[in-house]
């Protein structure tokens, strides 16, 4: 007797769940938002999840989008891939129109497979693995954040593009850091074709001096040195540059740009370029998100606040230009329409790569790095 | 041919600049088979030592060369008196322990200075203002051998030979040399031994700050490390040459700085150091006892 009851109940909390989902479905925009909400890793997704919530509230007490309410789904995945699978399961199995997340790349990786068969785009804020665009695996994953070779590749694109170099060297101090950064700087320098590399090297931190090195790189007539590490090797190869008479261009990353290289390059400095994040806090946007989540937590916003808020920002933005949440009116909408956001203004690629956000090259002017651009 | 003239000229200034560091480690082996592994630091010492002075004498308004000659001569001081102190505190009362106690105090003496600049001063690197000026008459080879590199090279060239003539024709190179045959017999016929032994780590002190002040003004940035891996290298080099033997730690130090340039310059800087110490393996398997070096005989 007792167990039909239990057994009824069950069934009526089952239905009850399918109901709203297809009730509802016509008039509110279901928005997953999966990351790490417990756990170790919690910091990093929910300052996502409360940007996500904090947008949808602005817009639902404004008219929502094209008249429907916008409603958060929140996912705990605690940055695990085999709990993101699960997340994502559950979030389609909910009727999610589009999910923020994942945040970090592991989990983003199991998660994407999942929402590609469910025909449901994602756009992570935090997800930095290169691949995840570049494969062309996952052609409905989006992120509001540079991929970790994106100041390689602005390096190679500012020396082949805007100094026109045609034979560039390439130096790195042979660390995880300094060479990673000169790897991608040579894969793209390679596939753009523009420019040859004529030199790839690692330099010994630490050793004496590095006149050898620079005259090798005079001697293979390069007209752009491309370094990647940090201040000091920076700053000992420029100033043995200046002292054997160079005086072609140097780019650093942002291992090189901060005080310490100003500092002790002096005025071995001026005219170095150095990638760097791009300042994003003067815009407006980003500052009235800023004071928004101040006046509402009483708090600075934590990790990855700036790009959950544009992810909303991107996501809502494409739903009113498409006229509804179907995937290829979607996807149009999101690589072709410009979007004010918390992160600068931006467009995807065709890889879901945000175009216009990331890093800067900067250039020491008077002893001060200036953002080029 | 330009290429390797500017190969050429890089290896000879590093080579030189090994050389100042190497003789102190050769002459104090020569005389109490010690290798003094603080060396290195002793150079580091004489490049703070200038750089603190220059930044004093640049507020007091003396310019260019003047602040060489004093920051480098206060330096040269400084590190005599570091290296006589060295010697007393920790090598004199081990003088005639087993010959692994005053290395093991060495090795100590070494992580204690360069642990108390690291404390004393900064963690960072920091800024070595450029004191040797730019002569006009070096602008048109400036690219293979500028003014820094001419002045290293003078420099390390003036006071190897100041050295030699010291050790050769004066009374305490007499007893230097006397020390070095027999210390036992030196001292039987009068030689102050304690003050022979003091004046070598002078000496030694005083040329290794003189690398150490050339080496700041020449690239321009100094730390509390760097007297490390110019100590290990200049010890190869003395190794090179025969250790013990002073053309020999020059010969040495030539040697290595060469390989490493032309390691550099024809195959990869990334794999300098790999050449330098190759060449090391390779010399001491031909020729045990270094490139100048008398084999010892054992005395029974």
């Amino acid at each position: 007797m007792r167990k039909s009851v239990i057994k009824k109940l069950v069934m009526v909390a089952l239905l009850g769940l399918i109901m709203p989902a297809t009730g509802f479905a016509a008039d509110t925009i279901k928005i997953g938002v999966a990351g790490p909400h417990t756990g170790d890793l919690a910091p990093y997704g929910i300052p996502t999840k409360e940007a996500a919530e904090m947008v949808a509230a602005q817009v639902n007490a404004a008219g929502g989008v094209l008249g429907m309410q916008v409603e958060v789904l929140p996912m705990d995945d605690q940055c695990k891939p085999e709990i993101a699978t699960n997340a994502a399961t559950k979030l389609v199995s909910e009727g999610v129109d589009v999910v923020i997340g994942h945040v970090c790349s592991g989990a983003t990786k199991a998660a994407m497979g999942i929402y590609k068969e469910a025909k449901i785009i994602a756009v992570s804020p935090s997800a930095t693995n290169p691949p995840l665009t570049q494969s062309g695996d996952y052609p409905n994953f989006y992120r509001t954040i540079a991929p970790d070779d994106d100041q390689g590749k602005l390096a190679s694109d500012f020396a082949t593009d805007k100094l026109g170099a045609k034979r560039i060297a390439i130096l790195h101090d042979k660390g995880d850091y300094g060479k990673g950064f000169a790897d991608f700087a040579k894969q793209f320098i390679e596939a753009g074709g523009k420019a040859e590399v004529v030199l790839f090297e690692g330099v010994t931190p630490g050793a004496m001096d590095y006149s050898a090195v620079v005259q090798k790189v005079r001697r293979e007539k390069a007209d752009a040195v491309i370094f990647g590490g940090y201040h000091p090797e920076a700053s000992k190869l420029v100033s043995q540059m200046h002292k054997k008479r160079m005086k072609i261009p140097f780019i650093g990353p942002d291992g090189v740009k901060g005080n310490g290289f100003l500092e002790i390059a002096g005025k071995d400095a001026e005219g170095v370029y150095a990638t760097g994040p791009m300042d994003v806090s003067s815009y407006a946007v980003n500052q009235k998100a800023k004071a928004d989540y101040i006046s509402k937590y009483g708090k600075e916003p934590g990790t990855f606040f700036d790009q959950g808020y544009a992810a909303m920002q991107v996501i809502l933005n494409a739903i009113e230009v498409a006229g509804g949440t179907e995937y290829a009116a979607l996807e149009k909408a999101l690589k072709n329409s410009y979007v004010d956001t918390a992160v600068g203004k931006i467009k995807f690629d065709a890889k879901g790569d945000a175009e216009g956000v990331g890093f800067s090259v900067f250039q020491v002017q008077d002893g001060k790095f200036v953002e080029l651009k | 041919m330009e290429y390797f003239l500017e190969l050429s000229s890089s290896g000879l200034v590093r080579g030189s600049i090994y050389a100042l560091i190497a003789l102190g480690y050769t002459m104090v082996y020569g005389i109490i088979q010690l290798i003094n592994f603080a060396h290195g630091e002793i150079y580091m010492i004489g490049a703070f030592v200038a750089l603190i002075v220059s930044g004093v004498l640049t507020i007091y308004g003396f310019s260019g060369v003047s602040i060489l000659i004093l920051a480098g001569l206060i330096a040269v001081i400084y590190a005599a008196a570091y290296g006589y102190t060295l010697e007393k505190i920790a090598y004199r009362p081990l003088r005639n322990a087993p010959r692994l106690s005053p290395l093991i105090s060495a090795i100590g003496m070494s992580l204690f200075l360069q642990n108390y600049v690291l404390l004393a001063q900064t963690p960072d690197f920091l800024r070595f203002p450029a004191l040797i000026p730019d002569f006009e008459f070096m602008e048109p080879i400036a690219h293979i051998m500028g003014s820094p590199e001419l002045v290293i090279l003078v420099t390390s060239a003036v006071s190897r030979v100041g050295l030699t003539v010291l050790i050769k024709y004066t009374r305490i190179g007499k007893a230097m040399r006397a020390t070095q045959q027999d210390m036992t017999m030196a001292r039987l016929v009068g030689v102050n031994v304690d003050n022979v032994i003091s004046m070598t780590f002078i000496i030694g002190s005083v040329l290794a700050a003189i690398g150490g002040v050339l080496v700041g003004s020449y690239i321009g940035q100094i730390n509390f490390y760097i007297g490390f891996m110019a100590g290990v290298k200049a010890f190869t080099a003395a190794v090179l040459g025969g250790i013990g033997n002073i053309p020999g730690a020059v010969l040495g130090a030539l040697v290595l700085g060469l390989t490493e340039a032309y390691a550099a310059g024809y195959i990869s800087s990334a794999y300098e150091d790999v050449f330098a110490f190759g060449v090391l393996v390779l010399i001491l398997i031909l020729r045990p006892s270094g490139l100048l070096g008398k084999a010892v005989k054992q005395k029974v």
